[in-house]
């Protein structure tokens, strides 16, 4: 139902397929809670194409930046503007109209993301990938196949039937990632997808970022993993105390930091 | 205390033999009680998840209110229903009064509000932990109701046995609005008032054996469905 509403929608517009969301522009954004700045002067623009790390102490807003990008929350002031809007002012609510492409017609929100708990629903790992099929308003007809596609994807083909909080950390993050997949989002956002896990499991995660970056979706990862900034970075966004301190593209960030905020970042990494 | 002797032997005996009376008695108390509880979470659940994932003026008025009602007295609850089902009421016509339709009315009133309470404390609890996931997935506020309810399912079980504990227990509500009629309206909580009364200690006495063994087997029953629920870590 809501396919032929978008159809109708886009036919108006006089378009084939809706427009790239984006770049999308930060400008001036604040996030302030009880009066207190915790988001200040965020001016930002996130391209296309390029695989974008978020790095910076704990408390430097990171979750937060990745939050306001999801819709999760409302800048305090300043401006959000994506190149296409889709409703993330209303934080995602009712499920927005998404992309319309040769390969998916759903109502998922194009921006999707994996906290950094994900919470896996208190069913079967299959049940799991079904309710987010449904939920983002994939069509009944395709969900089956999606199914297995996710499933395989993930490599949990041999826990479809398990429930999903009883299986291991690594096993529950490839489940959210290929959940956060579900309804092909343009933009994925992760929120230090390897915090716990261990090097064999990191590995199965980043394979599914990179696979998903090859495939044209937007990353944009939250990580205090050095080694796994420098894998995946094509540029490094630098926070400290709710400010951005630096942008630069990965290798000028790691080799010459500009800032003494991300040299000592990167030196007391190093060191340790 | 010959008598009491007497009286728990004649009892059992009763049991045993499956006695016409008494099974009549036990399965209309069940048909009965087992009906509301039914109504009861049928209401109760979607109605205290819209409770608590819902927001609007005069929320916290109805959460009051509902749960107040938990305490409702039967015998209350009782006396309005008889206003409404007495000939002369404004449901008069339908011809309920005295009927186990009418009970199951009853007992739904006294069910529902217990389930609805603790159906929103459940769904509030689980609502916090699952809203910014359900968010970033396009999922909230009633539309969230229903994959909530289902992820708590076994913590509403809790909820439905509340319910039926109080159903099972009362006589007052069902007392006024059945009228105790023999063959008729008779469950084991009136009997047992009845039959207590009038002397007749032994069918009283088998009555409360089968209403504490049910208890105890339907806790039990529901006991160990948490218990593999909790193995398989759903809960």
């Amino acid at each position: 139902m809501s396919a032929e509403r978008d159809f109708t929608g886009l036919e108006a517009a006089g378009r084939v397929a809706p427009g790239a969301l984006l770049p999308v522009t930060l400008a001036d954004v604040c996030f302030a809670v009880n009066g207190t700045d915790l988001l200040r002067g965020l001016s930002l623009t996130i391209a296309p194409g390029s695989r974008t790390v978020i790095m910076g102490p704990n408390g430097a807003g990171k979750s937060l930046l990745l939050r306001i990008l999801q819709g999760l929350i409302q800048p305090t002031r300043g401006q959000l503007t994506w190149r296409r809007a889709w409703g993330e002012a209303r934080g995602t609510e009712g499920g927005t109209a998404g992309r319309a492409t040769d390969k998916h017609t759903s109502g998922a929100p194009p921006v999707s993301i994996v906290l950094q708990r994900p919470v896996l629903l208190r069913r079967s790992v299959a049940a799991n990938l079904t309710h987010a099929l449904r939920v983002l308003r994939v069509p009944r007809r395709d969900r089956a196949a999606r199914l297995e596609e996710l499933l395989t994807l993930g490599n949990l083909q041999d826990r479809r039937g398990q429930p999903a909080r009883s299986l291991s950390g690594g096993e529950q993050q490839r489940l959210a990632t290929v959940r956060a997949l579900a309804g092909n989002p343009e933009m994925l956002l992760l929120d230090e997808p390897t915090a716990s896990l261990d090097p064999q499991a990191t590995q199965a995660i980043e394979a599914l970022i990179q696979r998903s970056h090859g495939q044209g979706t937007k990353i944009v990862m939250v990580t205090h993993d050095l080694g796994q900034a420098r894998r995946i970075a094509d540029e490094v966004v630098f926070m400290a105390n709710g400010r951005i301190v630096e942008t630069a593209p990965a290798e000028i960030f790691f080799s010459q930091p500009q800032s003494n905020e991300a040299r000592a970042y990167l030196s007391g990494h190093l060191v340790i | 205390m010959q008598e009491l002797q007497s009286a728990f032997w004649e009892a059992g005996r009763l049991l045993l033999t499956f006695d016409s009376d008494l099974t009549e008695i036990v399965l209309l108390s069940l048909r009965v009680t087992l009906s509301a509880v039914f109504l009861g979470c049928l209401i109760g659940f979607p109605f205290g998840a819209f409770l608590a994932v819902a927001r609007f003026p005069g929320r916290s008025l109805i959460v009051l209110v509902v749960n107040a009602f938990m305490g409702l007295p039967p015998v209350v609850a009782g006396l309005f229903l008889y206003l409404l089902l007495s000939r002369s009421g404004p449901l008069g016509p339908l011809g309920l009064l005295y009927t186990p339709a009418a009970m199951i009315i009853a007992q739904t009133i006294l069910v529902t509000p217990i389930v609805t309470a603790m159906t929103r404390q459940v769904i509030e609890d689980l609502y916090q932990e699952y809203d910014e996931q359900f968010r970033s997935m396009g999922l909230s506020g009633a539309r969230a109701v229903p994959s909530l309810l289902w992820d708590a399912r076994y913590s509403l079980i809790t909820g439905a046995l509340a319910g039926f504990g109080r159903a099972a227990a009362e006589v007052g509500a069902v007392l006024i609005v059945g009228g105790n009629i023999n063959h008729v309206t008779r469950v084991m909580t009136t009997t047992i008032a009845l039959e207590t009364s009038r002397g007749n200690l032994s069918l009283a006495l088998g009555l409360g054996f089968v209403l504490i063994t049910l208890s105890l087997l339907i806790n039990a029953a529901v006991m160990s469905l948490r218990g593999s629920a909790k193995r398989l870590a759903y809960v």
